[in-house]
């Protein structure tokens, strides 16, 4: 894969020879992130601003009944801009609604705005410093007043007010706003930025209503009583709201979209667990929809047998991985382990890194634990199943014992491979989770036959993720040999593979919230991030994150494993319309249910 | 009297403080982090959340947030929660109802099992009703309420479909329609509790009567020619409830602490639900409140059943 050979793909998109999708896929297989496809087509003026919806059928607004949704982890505030977990913003997400979203093959829908920037449309300077957004004129706040340009600026000024202490801060710091006439902003960036789909797109983007929040944009913005009693764009409008328990909203019947929305009522349910929401779902049908149902497939599966319900599957771009270390945990330094002044004693040896990769069964992982939660990935930015040409080695274990025999680790009397006093004996630590532990248990199994023994460990989610300083079982502390987890980029990459910079690195210094835990330095992935920062070219940006991911994985430090897509239960009368790179409710207004 | 009650009332407040201090201090201790989502969510910087935690004082050391809360709990101001930043007595009131309805109904209803059937089996002693009535309750009391609950929402709400298992606290019908939508949904948590409640109590009744009934004013009651109806209610129950009461008056707080396992389970937006999710997300403000109020309550319960001896009991003096 090289940038003549991207060009010439997009030339083909342009030209109508090759789909939107298959261009997605193609490049995904590459290692590259969907949205990050969808930019490069745009930058390069090869892309239609179709968005592939699913079908709507309702031809009036209104009629659907009551929309019943079950979440289990409850909702707590309804402003966008204090969300700090998924549930949050999803019910924020009822109420108010960004610029634009990313639709489910990561394009971008204009929601509030008018059109999407482009080159053509001139919404994008060809220096890559500015993008000029334009309003849809009719858009109206649930009481009536309408969307100005002023709203942006507002929600710009309140997200970045430190007094606010909003947690979508990250995605307006950067940025300076100027408004153009009553419906047109533009954002200037100080630095030629090729992904500028961030600020007042997704999640982070959600505004909220100048009118009612000016009073309290400083310390006293906990007060707002809007804070509780949204008032937004959405396509239902609020009509009650308990923190932690239940949110109820109704039709808007000045919703800027023709048709929408489909249902009368709307019910948000919060709290129990996941496998009873399943249950109320796919068994008693008393509700319509629910949320994240982490269960085990083999119980889904059993549950959706009753014929009510069906799960749905939402590829994102979370991966699960695994992260061998780069430092020695064993060791203190001025009294700091895993410091970067060490090197770890077994996994400095490229032959080791080589042969746990090659131990770890991602086909069985996959197909006997994570079922449909989990398809076999080899690549980091990785959205798709295709193999990545450039990186991952096969499972074998035959291969992995070659690997160390010629490397020199030869098994002791227990049959524990040793080199120099140094034996294969790691500790593998990971959340608590059951599909984690049982993975763990797979990897342990195919180690020992290859003469390395696995310590397994498991950490409290609460524990194993908080950020907390004082205690020594933090994934960023990395206290251990080999440590697995998930997570995944949201829109762009270059935040993501950041992970990875080693000036990222958790040390002690920066209280261990450096991103880079695994503690990876490597002066080739620094230069190629630093490069993808300013690289306007966006064929030549792509040509960099495909040499970092291939660079990382091809390290062996890190060992991608899956990726894990959404899993959510749905009546089987109920039509959604979901995206994997952006909040459950992004498209609520297209949600309706079959007659 | 009032003497008595003073005293009291001052020792409450040296007991009060140091739970505080030993409530905070465990909370201090414990592991975790109100913002670890985004801690593990790659789209927000690090500094974000180092500003977060900033601007809400998590930072600063144990002994001054520790003062900084008791300051603001002595005027009154309970703070807010890191997660909703809602203030925390709006968070409790709004909970409030559905506690006292949910868990006040299983109280009552494991009383109305519990004094009839325990006396009735003290009075018949090893008898065929007391057999079975103490094998029900050691039943009763063994089952934990999260087994009986999913085996209450098994056999009802899947298998035959009668009753919902997700409890909805606002419910849209009015009148007749109303009540019974609650009554529905209302059914299983309370028979969980009350059933699991009242064996406990069946056994502790049933003891406290034979304590009574084998004492000799009620065998010169039965020789004085007294209905043996009259000899039970008149003599005997009377006398034997004083530990009931007792027994009866400390479980009192439990009914504003709701009951964290079974309100999980049947979503029942009570005050153990609120608790259960504040230390899931640790949000020290939310479990210091709730934490705190339960104290006082128990303080103040136990107060109030020593109060009662003296009513129940005239030989017992608070000099």
């Amino acid at each position: 894969m090289d940038e003549a050979h991207l060009r010439a793909m997009i030339e083909e998109v342009r030209a109508g020879v090759m789909t939107r999708r298959a261009f997605a896929r193609r490049v995904a297989g590459w290692g590259l992130t969907a949205p990050m496809a969808t930019q490069l087509l745009a930058l390069t003026g090869a892309a239609p601003a179709a968005a592939q919806a699913p079908a709507y059928r309702p031809t009036r607004r209104g009629g659907g009944g009551a929309l019943k949704i079950l979440y289990w982890q409850a909702a707590t505030l309804l402003n966008p801009h204090f969300a700090i977990g998924t549930t949050n913003s999803d019910a924020s997400r009822v109420f108010y609604e960004p610029l634009a979203a990313w639709a489910r093959d990561a394009s971008l829908v204009p929601i509030l705005a008018a059109e999407i920037p482009s080159l053509e449309n001139g919404g994008l300077s060809p220096d890559g410093r500015s993008v000029t957004w334009k309003l849809k004129p009719n858009a109206r706040w649930h009481d009536g007043a309408p969307v100005t340009a002023d709203d942006l600026i507002f929600n710009w000024d309140y997200a970045r007010n430190p007094a606010v202490a909003a947690s979508t801060s990250g995605s307006y710091r950067d940025v300076a706003i100027t408004k153009l006439d009553d419906l047109t902003v533009r954002l200037d960036f100080a630095q030629p930025t090729a992904f500028w789909a961030d600020a007042f797109v997704g999640n982070a983007g959600m505004i909220i209503p100048r009118h009612l929040f000016a009073a309290f944009n400083g310390p006293n913005a906990r007060d707002a009583p809007t804070n509780f009693r949204p008032v937004g764009t959405g396509p239902y409008r609020f009509v009650s709201f308990t923190p932690g328990d239940m949110l109820r909203a109704e039709l808007n019947p000045l919703y800027h979209q023709d048709n929408q929305p489909h249902f009368d009522t709307l019910e948000i349910k919060g709290g129990g667990d996941a496998v009873s929401a399943a249950r109320a779902v796919l068994q008693t049908g008393d509700y319509d929809y629910a949320w994240n149902v982490l269960v085990e497939d083999d119980i889904l599966t059993r549950l959706e047998a009753v014929g009510r319900g069906r799960v749905e599957v939402t590829p994102g771009g979370s991966t699960e991985f695994i992260q061998l270390n780069v430092t020695d945990p064993n060791r203190e330094v001025d009294g700091e382990r895993s410091s970067l002044a060490t090197t770890h004693p077994a996994f400095s040896d490229p032959a080791v890194r080589q042969a746990m990769a090659m131990l770890v069964d991602r086909a069985a992982i996959e197909r006997f634990i994570f079922g449909r939660a989990g398809s076999a990935t080899v690549n980091i930015l990785n959205n798709s199943r295709f193999t990545s040409p450039n990186a991952g080695l096969p499972f074998s274990i035959q291969r992995a014992n070659e690997v160390l025999d010629a490397a020199g680790w030869a098994r002791g009397r227990d049959g524990i491979r040793a080199k120099g006093g140094t034996r294969l004996k790691f500790l593998f630590q990971t959340s608590v989770n059951a599909p984690r532990q049982r993975s763990q248990a797979v990897i342990k199994q195919a180690a020992q036959r290859a003469g390395i023994e696995l310590d397994l460990k498991g950490v409290t989610a609460s524990v194993f993720f908080s950020a907390d300083v004082a205690n020594p079982d933090t994934f960023s502390k990395f206290y251990a040999d080999m440590q697995m987890y998930a997570n995944g980029p949201s829109g762009d990459p270059q935040r993501y593979m950041s992970q990875f910079a080693s000036w990222e690195a958790a040390t002690r210094a920066n209280a261990w919230q450096g991103r880079n835990i695994m503690r990876w330095r490597n002066a080739e992935y620094d230069a190629a991030l630093r490069a993808a920062d300013v690289e306007l070219d966006p064929v030549k940006r792509v040509a960099l994150f495909i040499r970092m991911n291939d660079l990382v994985v091809g390290s062996h430090h890190l060992i991608p494993l899956l990726a894990r897509p959404g899993l959510s239960a749905a009546l089987n009368n109920l039509r959604t319309h979901r995206s994997g790179w952006d909040g459950t409710l992004a498209f609520l207004s297209g949600w309706w249910r079959e007659a | 009297m009032a003497q008595y009650l003073l005293r009291r009332l001052l020792i409450a407040i040296p007991s009060l403080l140091g739970i505080s201090v030993i409530l905070f201090t465990v909370l201090a201790l414990a592991p975790g982090d109100p913002f670890e989502e985004l801690a593990t969510n790659p789209a927000i910087p690090p500094e974000v959340r180092l500003a977060l935690r900033a601007s809400l004082g998590i930072d600063d050391p144990v002994h001054i947030r520790y003062f900084r809360w008791l300051t603001s709990m002595l005027q009154g101001e309970w703070g807010f929660s890191f997660v909703s930043r809602v203030d925390v007595d709006q968070l409790i009131l709004q909970r409030l109802p559905v506690t006292l309805i949910v868990i006040g109904s299983s109280q009552i209803l494991a009383l109305a099992i519990a004094l009839p059937v325990g006396i009735m089996a003290a009075t018949r002693p090893y008898s065929i009703f007391d057999q079975v009535a103490n094998t029900l309750a050691f039943v009763g009391f063994s089952l934990p309420t999260f087994f009986t609950g999913l085996l209450l929402i098994m056999l009802f709400s899947i298998h035959l479909d009668w009753l919902p298992f997700v409890y909805r606290a606002q419910i849209d019908a009015t009148g007749w329609q109303w009540w019974w939508e609650h009554i529905k949904q209302s059914i299983m948590p309370i028979t969980v509790l009350g059933l699991f409640q009242g064996a406990a109590w069946t056994r502790f009744v049933r003891s406290a009567v034979l304590d009574v009934v084998r004492l000799d004013y009620v065998t010169t009651a039965r020789a004085k020619g007294i209905p043996e109806r009259r000899v039970i209610n008149r003599h005997v129950v009377r006398n034997a409830l004083i530990p009931v009461v007792t027994l009866v008056a400390l479980q009192m707080p439990a009914v504003f602490g709701g009951a964290i396992v079974t309100e999980q389970i049947f979503r029942v937006p009570g005050i153990g639900s609120l608790l259960i999710s504040a230390v899931l997300a640790n949000d020290t403000p939310v479990i210091m409140a709730v934490t705190f109020v339960f104290a006082c309550l128990v303080i103040f319960f136990n107060l109030l059943a020593d109060v009662i001896y003296g009513w129940l009991d005239p030989r017992i003096s608070y000099s």
